[in-house]
């Protein structure tokens, strides 16, 4: 009996229109517990060094975490995995909504797709039947009419999707999968769109599992009303009403700086976009006898028409807006600020901008950066009026105009749609200078007075290439008064002792110690490696210590819950230490691909001032922590600690070292 | 007879569209309820309580399981409320062979709510922490006690339905004169 995990997973070849329903080894959950970390180990076994990206041979693997289906709060995520075409390198990026659970529930824990479909298809998944259809019809549309067209085309308003949009079909290295009002980011919609696979739909009616019945229910009971009440969690950004502190401390990398004191407390109230327009009523003239004109300007607010959550999570993280006289817009969650960071015009922009973004099926972390990229080479004169003809001079009209070249890679946006690294290459001149990536992707703004050597190892090693996705458990800033910060240290249920040491001793300005340093990097890590394996979502735990301290679910409480519902026996040490495997052995795949420390570095400007001779020091430690040798690679003694010895034969037999 | 006014209890669930968030937590809870053993496995094609969702339109009504008919009834009608419209089937609680709703996936049978005897409160509202879903309890009269047929009641009564009042009436008649 397997609790939590269907057990199977779907092998789908699209060059051959082959469709397996595969049984998958019952030790994997001990081992990588599921979602992201066990699809790194089909990765590994399936994809060796020499699969180009772009090849047949690369796997796309969407992977339901391991709770997704039960009853626990949150556990909604799906992770998608592949070898990014940008880097070269492994990339996973989840998204949540409904997908997973509703995959769980057809039957299968994953979905494997390999080869390259000859024409645009869309893969139909109802519990055992498995068909790939033709997806002409489909070509060009965003993926919310996708969706939508293929509900209708179905008939059932049940089926769940994830697609591409036209981005994604002309294989922009930034494009999403998009699902419901959630998306992916960091280059798996290219790897879908290179295979053709303009859309998966998934409709389920098997039920799930557990292993603990009535005490995972009553404890996931108790954790609706722990999780809505915790004003620490979720989408904070979107409910915080003040959000001063992000729109004036960080700015994208690309931004030249960042102007202090942007934003005010005129923006603030102005958080709601309103427009004027003329009203004309007639209205009876009494003297004269006649129909008089009235003219009026009337003020529409938009209005926030609903908060939704994502499937068994009580927090709305999403919004739906209505703009006054035009369309209804989805707000994504961490969307909000995106553009109020790079380029703020007005708000309807800003609207407009995501909605856009929606439609063509873009990232909206490194969109702003490459069209931030592209208007410095313009302003620079390496770009011209001949690559960008018509260019418009105003924000608004540069945006839509940049956005809409990168999506149908017309001129200069076939370079851009690359990504900055390889665009800046492909259009030469110089525009090397003004390339502010790491390990070639796009990063996010991290644009700091002081250097913060616990965020310099984040940025550079971590396998998940974007520091949202590595950050979270501890706080990204000291708190001033030592009084807060024992009183924030007394509620820190989720942190081990030793953080809370350091955390307490650790004032503005002050460094941490290289043991402390190295130590806080692998723990923010490892929480975000346990909630990429189970489906949880990291706002409601990884992504949500360092606000308030009191995530709903951490180290000490999700042994628990993983426990109950996947029946595998689990404490807080066993949890770290198959998070630690599925980390070495995403590390292990980077490595046989070539990944070494001359790699790993932050983009330049972070920081005014750089200490390299004091940045190395913090790689040497952290290699040293993490077990790897001076270059990056595992050592066999760490690998066979964990129980990967066929990575360590893998790497002998390689001569990596 | 006795002429006493009785009451009974009538278990309602309100439902407040604006708070829905769509998380659908009471399809978990419905499922995990009514499977046996109790909360052992989840699936919200099982629950009798479902979200009719159209994102596009703004549109979230939970739907409780209700009756089951065996056939598709006409109504065609749709609602527009607050700007937003509504199709007929969006608040119809049937188990219907128009649509997948309320039916075991296995078997086909219909599903039907029943307020999840023996709990406080049913589990749908239990874990509605937005307040979408609210239980409310409250008397109501039923007026007089209603007479149970007796058997021979029953019996005349199929006899009625399959040879007709006049039938029964002389055959009766033609029976009482013999005696």
């Amino acid at each position: 009996m397997r609790y939590a995990e269907t057990g199977f997973d779907l092998e789908v070849d699209l060059t051959r229109g082959n469709i397996d329903k595969v049984a998958s080894d019952p030790d994997s959950v001990e081992r990588y517990l599921g979602g992201q970390g066990s699809a790194a180990k089909i990765l590994w076994d399936r994809v060796p060094p020499e699969v180009e990206p772009f090849s047949p041979g690369n796997l796309l693997i969407f992977s339901a975490g391991l709770l997704d289906g039960t009853p626990v709060p949150g556990a909604n995520r799906t992770s998608v995995s592949t070898i990014n075409p940008q880097s070269n390198l492994y990339v996973n990026s989840g998204f949540a909504g409904f997908f997973g659970p509703e995959l769980k529930h057809a039957g299968y824990d994953k979905i494997v797709i390999r080869g390259k479909s000859p024409d645009l298809v869309y893969l139909w998944i109802h519990n055992d039947k498995v068909e790939i259809r033709d997806a002409g019809h489909l070509q060009g549309k965003s993926a919310l009419e996708t969706a939508s067209l293929i509900q209708k085309e179905l008939k059932d308003p049940n089926i769940q999707v994830a697609a591409i949009g036209l981005a994604g079909e002309n294989r922009v290295f930034q494009a999403t999968i998009e699902h419901a009002n959630t998306n992916t980011s960091r280059g798996v919609g290219v790897i879908m769109g290179d295979k053709r696979l303009k859309a998966i739909a998934v409709r389920g009616t098997k039920d799930i599992t557990v292993a603990g019945p009535a005490e995972l229910f009553e404890i996931c009971n108790r954790h609706y009303q722990e999780i809505y009440d915790n004003p620490h969690c979720g989408d904070v950004l979107l409910s915080e009403e003040d959000n001063s502190w992000h729109v004036n401390n960080l700015a994208w990398g690309n931004a030249g700086g960042r102007i202090k004191g942007y934003w005010t407390k005129e923006l603030k109230d102005e958080w709601a976009v309103q427009v004027e327009s003329e009203h004309i009523t007639q209205q009876w003239e009494n003297y004269s006898q006649e129909f008089e004109e009235v003219r009026e300007t009337v003020v529409d607010k938009s209005t926030r028409l609903r908060g939704t959550g994502c499937f068994n999570c009580t927090k709305e993280c999403h919004q739906a807006y209505s703009l006054p006289g035009q369309r209804k817009y989805f707000l994504k969650s961490f969307c909000k600020l995106a553009y109020a960071m790079a380029a703020y015009e007005d708000l309807t922009f800003n609207y407009n901008i995501l909605a856009d973004m929606q439609d063509y099926g873009l990232d909206e972390f490194s969109m702003p950066q490459i069209i931030a990229f592209a208007v410095k080479l313009y302003e620079a004169g390496i770009l011209t009026e001949e690559d960008l003809p018509d260019f418009p001079l105003d924000g608004v009209g540069r945006f839509s105009y940049l956005l809409g070249i990168i999506a149908r890679r017309e001129g200069v946006g076939n370079a851009l749609a690359n990504g900055i690294y390889l665009a800046a290459r492909q259009i030469g001149k110089g525009a090397e200078k003004f390339d502010h990536t790491a390990k070639k992707i796009e990063q996010e703004p991290l644009k700091l007075d002081t250097a913060n050597y616990a965020y310099f190892l984040m940025c550079a090693t971590g396998g998940k290439m974007n520091i949202a996705q590595i950050e979270g458990s501890f706080p990204q800033i000291p708190l001033p008064d030592k009084e807060e910060r024992e009183q924030f240290v007394k509620n820190w249920e989720a942190a081990p002792e030793r953080f809370k040491e350091w955390f307490l001793q650790w004032a503005p300005g002050q460094q941490f110690s290289l043991e402390a340093a190295v130590d806080i990097v692998d723990w923010n890590e490892a929480m975000h490696y346990v909630d990429d394996a189970i489906g949880m979502c990291p706002l409601l735990s990884s992504f949500r210590g360092q606000f308030g301290g009191r995530p709903p679910y951490h180290l000490y409480n999700l042994p628990r819950f993983i426990s109950l519902a996947a029946g595998v026996d689990l404490d807080s040490d066993r949890l770290l230490e198959i998070s630690k495997r599925n980390r070495q052995l995403v590390r292990a795949i980077n490595v046989r691909r070539g990944l070494r420390r001359a790699d790993e570095n932050q983009p330049e400007e972070f920081w005014d001032t750089r200490d390299s001779e004091i940045e190395q020091k913090h790689l040497d430690a952290y290699y040293a922590f993490k077990g790897w040798t001076s270059d990056g690679v595992p050592s066999k003694e760490t690998l066979d600690g964990l129980g990967l010895h066929y990575v360590s034969a893998e790497f002998q037999k390689r001569g990596i070292q | 007879m006795s002429n006493q006014i009785r009451t009974k209890i009538v278990k309602e669930i309100k439902v407040n569209l604006d708070k829905c968030v769509a998380c659908r937590a009471c399809e978990v809870a419905c499922s995990g309820f009514h499977a046996n053993p109790k909360y052992s496995s989840f699936n919200p094609s099982r629950s009798r309580i479902r979200l009719v969702m159209d994102m596009l339109n703004d549109v979230y009504v939970p739907v409780r399981a209700g009756e089951y008919t065996s056939a598709e009834c006409s109504g065609r009608h749709s609602f527009t409320i607050h700007g937003k419209e509504y199709s007929e089937c969006s608040f119809c609680p049937t188990s219907c062979p128009a649509r997948d709703l309320f039916k075991e996936p296995d078997s086909g049978l219909p599903l039907k709510c029943d307020m999840c005897e023996g709990e406080k409160t049913p589990l749908c509202v239990q874990v509605c922490r937005p307040g979408c879903l609210t239980y409310e309890e409250r008397e109501e009269e039923c007026g007089e006690e209603e007479l149970k047929p007796g058997e021979m009641e029953v019996g005349l009564q199929s006899l009625i339905e399959k040879h007709g009042y006049q039938k029964v009436m002389d055959t009766f008649a033609r029976l009482s004169k013999k005696g």
